[in-house]
């Protein structure tokens, strides 16, 4: 047995990979899943359910076109609602396949490497969740490529003082990063995958997926440096994408959300539902493929702890905000604290108060945050929870301003619950596609988690 | 195990990546080209019309004023369409025989207006003001080109935005004295022919269109360029 997995063992820990595995084994049981297991009823039956609800999505955001943005709940003074709060959302849910994909990779966190192929993938169809929202919110969506700068008839450029075109910038690129390195983390995969395909078809497709990789030393130091450089580049946008998305609140004056804390604890905030949403995915997935031996109580264990963590930097982030409401002695921010608190919109705020801050404290407990029942159920509530968080920062600071004779309330419409419900399916649609026609697992990463992948000197 | 790909693939490969670039750039280019064109701006084209009327003959030729016609160009935002009735002052007496000018006679005796064909047209998102250009000193023939030199109507720029933002962003490069502004033969301020403006002489463009911005109380560069002066 050789040192680094008998320290994993030694230190009383479950391994991240369950003893008696080998190579051949790894690669037989994750390309199984793809190349020779059959489609289940459930498999149909979940799909088909995700489809629908795209397909009620599509309705919603056709009728939308047709009709303008006046069929949504959005108005005077609230004019930021459910397309702002579900692309806040969506965004911060992608944040957890970056960190665990680039971060981890650079601080050589081995318990990453069964994890990190679908946080990987759950990133990217959040990222595209979320683009949706700002390309449909802008009232002439055909003309949405003017968000982008470009060379015009018109000689005019985009404001480029204003956080919405930093957010351009910001999720732009870092859908541009998620799928290069989500990609080239699949290319050794799609050889595999090549070369135990049966079906011609789906040779060439793996095939011409797989680029001509042939696995020599030459191939694999290309696609380490390539890998490397894409984590590199990857770390900072876990911290950056989500700060720019806070600047669209902190740079505005309204009480609410200008404040400095935002960046740190919007970013916090975007690991816990991120990580929250991993799990979601994960508990049922190796529950269901039977991968418990490469997804194991450790993962779940670790997973947990981050969201313990993040959880505690969001707590703080409210802490000091209730605390600035009080200190700063500014009257408009003690009242947003007061009407929080107290005002129309109460019961969303405790809900999140419960929800984020009070529910997952559970996880201290050793036996709840190794059970996969109770973790997916306290992921289940941190989503809810953070859903609610970006709800009260764009309502309830919006629907009270300066001048009372501005107040109003906000009454998301059908047409709000249609397109938000139809983005989890779309979501969770491809998520069905995703485990059925790609390597959910690393497979080759999984490899060098065996005791046959040390090099004995 | 057989090779799934032709040894080609490889080569095919290599040009698709290659390709793609230049191809989107490509493709980029030419959607720009083809938006500042005539065929999508106009600009040029001699719109067909009822009655084949001559800049040309009447300006050039006769010397006839633009305000002859285009009555409210000093006041209004509008520069105006004349009435038939302006045709018939003259036309009442010469070429009365005419058949190119029947639709003309027709349209006096019935009281039914010509249906001119508008060749200079703005979107109607943009508020434009003929009067204010006129009267702090932009030329016709700065926008409409040498329309004394048109035997037929044509538009003579793009009227994209950045057309006009040009001028908006340095007025001084366009303006010219108020008394100036209807003279189709007016010449920018050279060494050789200065320009005299307030017993001032000048040389150069830039100097007078500077001093004119000032005399003419034109507004800050930031509020003539600010959104809501053309999209209110």
């Amino acid at each position: 047995m050789d040192e680094q997995y008998k320290t994993t063992v030694d230190a009383q820990q479950t391994p991240v990979i369950e003893p008696g595995h080998t190579f051949a084994t790894v690669t037989e049981k994750i390309s199984a899943i793809v190349l020779t297991r059959p489609a289940s009823n459930g498999w149909f039956l979940g799909f088909g359910i995700a489809f629908l609800a795209t397909m009620m999505m599509l309705y919603a955001i056709g009728y939308l076109f047709l009709k303008g943005i006046g069929i949504w709940g959005s108005t005077i003074p609230i004019g930021w609602g459910f397309a702002i709060i579900n692309f806040v959302w969506w965004i911060g849910i992608g944040h957890a396949g970056t960190l665990i994909s680039a971060i981890l990779l650079l601080l050589r966190q081995s318990w990453r490497n069964s994890i990190n192929r679908f946080a990987e993938a759950m990133t990217l169809f959040a990222v595209a969740c979320a683009g949706i929202f700002p390309a449909i919110h802008v009232g002439r969506p055909w003309l949405a490529y003017w968000l982008f700068p470009y060379p015009n008839t018109m000689r005019v450029w985009p404001q480029f003082r204003s956080p919405l075109m930093w957010d351009v910038f910001a999720v732009s690129t870092y859908a541009t990063i998620s799928a290069l390195f989500w990609f080239i983390g699949l290319v050794p995969d799609m050889a595999t995958l090549r070369d135990r395909a049966a079906h011609p078809a789906a040779r060439l497709i793996y095939g011409a997926l797989s680029m001509g990789w042939r696995g020599s030393a030459r191939h694999w130091h290309r696609y380490e440096t390539a890998y490397l450089l894409l984590a590199g580049l990857a770390t900072p946008l876990v911290l950056s994408v989500h700060t720019v998305v806070s600047f669209d609140f902190a740079i505005g004056i309204v009480p609410g959300w200008h404040t400095t804390i935002f960046p740190p604890y919007f970013v916090a905030g975007a690991i816990y539902s991120g990580f929250a949403m991993v799990l979601m995915l994960a508990i049922p997935i190796r529950k269901i493929y039977g991968l418990e031996d490469f997804i194991t109580e450790r993962h779940l264990q670790n997973s947990a702890k981050v969201m313990l963590a993040t959880g505690l930097i969001v707590a703080y982030g409210y802490g000091i905000e209730a605390f600035m409401g009080w200190y700063s002695g500014d009257r408009y921010d003690a009242f947003t604290l007061w009407n929080r608190l107290h005002g129309p919109y109460a019961i969303p705020y405790w809900s999140l108060l419960i929800c984020n801050i009070f529910i997952p404290q559970v996880l201290w407990i050793r036996k709840l945050r190794t059970s996969p029942v109770a973790l997916f159920l306290v992921s289940g509530v941190i989503l809810v929870g953070m859903w609610l968080e970006r709800f009260v920062i764009v309502v309830v600071s919006l629907h009270r301003d300066f001048l009372t004779s501005s107040w109003g309330m906000y009454y998301p419409t059908r047409w709000d619950w249609m397109t938000y419900i139809g983005t989890i399916g779309m979501f969770l649609a491809a998520i069905f596609l995703f485990v059925r026609l790609l390597p959910m697992i690393s497979i080759f990463e999984m490899r060098t988690l065996l005791p046959e992948a040390e090099v004995k000197e | 195990m057989s090779q799934i790909f032709h040894r080609s693939a490889n080569t095919l490969s290599r040009a698709t990546i290659f390709g793609a670039v230049f191809v989107i750039a490509a493709l980029g280019w030419v959607a720009y080209e083809v938006q500042g064109s005539p065929y999508v701006t106009y600009a040029g084209v001699r719109k067909p019309q009822p009655v084949p009327f001559s800049h040309q003959h009447h300006v050039a030729g006769l010397g006839i004023d633009c305000r002859y016609c285009h009555t409210s160009v000093e006041t209004s935002s509008f520069a105006g369409i004349p009435p038939t009735k302006t045709c018939m002052n003259c036309h009442s007496q010469i070429w009365t025989n005419a058949q190119l000018l029947e639709p003309v006679r027709a349209s006096y005796r019935s009281g039914q207006s010509l249906q001119w064909t508008r060749v200079n047209q703005l979107p109607d998102f943009v508020f434009f003001n003929h009067s204010i250009h006129v009267n702090k000193g932009v030329g016709c023939n700065t926008c409409h080109g040498p329309v004394d030199q048109m035997p037929l109507m044509y538009q003579q720029e793009s009227l994209q935005m950045e057309w006009c933002l040009g001028c908006h962003r340095a007025p001084q490069n366009n303006l010219r004295p108020r008394d100036q502004v209807f003279n189709m033969r007016y010449q920018p301020p050279t060494s050789a022919h200065p320009v005299v403006v307030d017993g001032q002489s000048y040389t150069d463009q830039v100097d007078l269109g500077t001093a004119l911005v000032k005399k003419y109380n034109v507004r800050s560069v930031g509020d003539i360029t600010s959104c809501n002066t053309c999209h209110r």
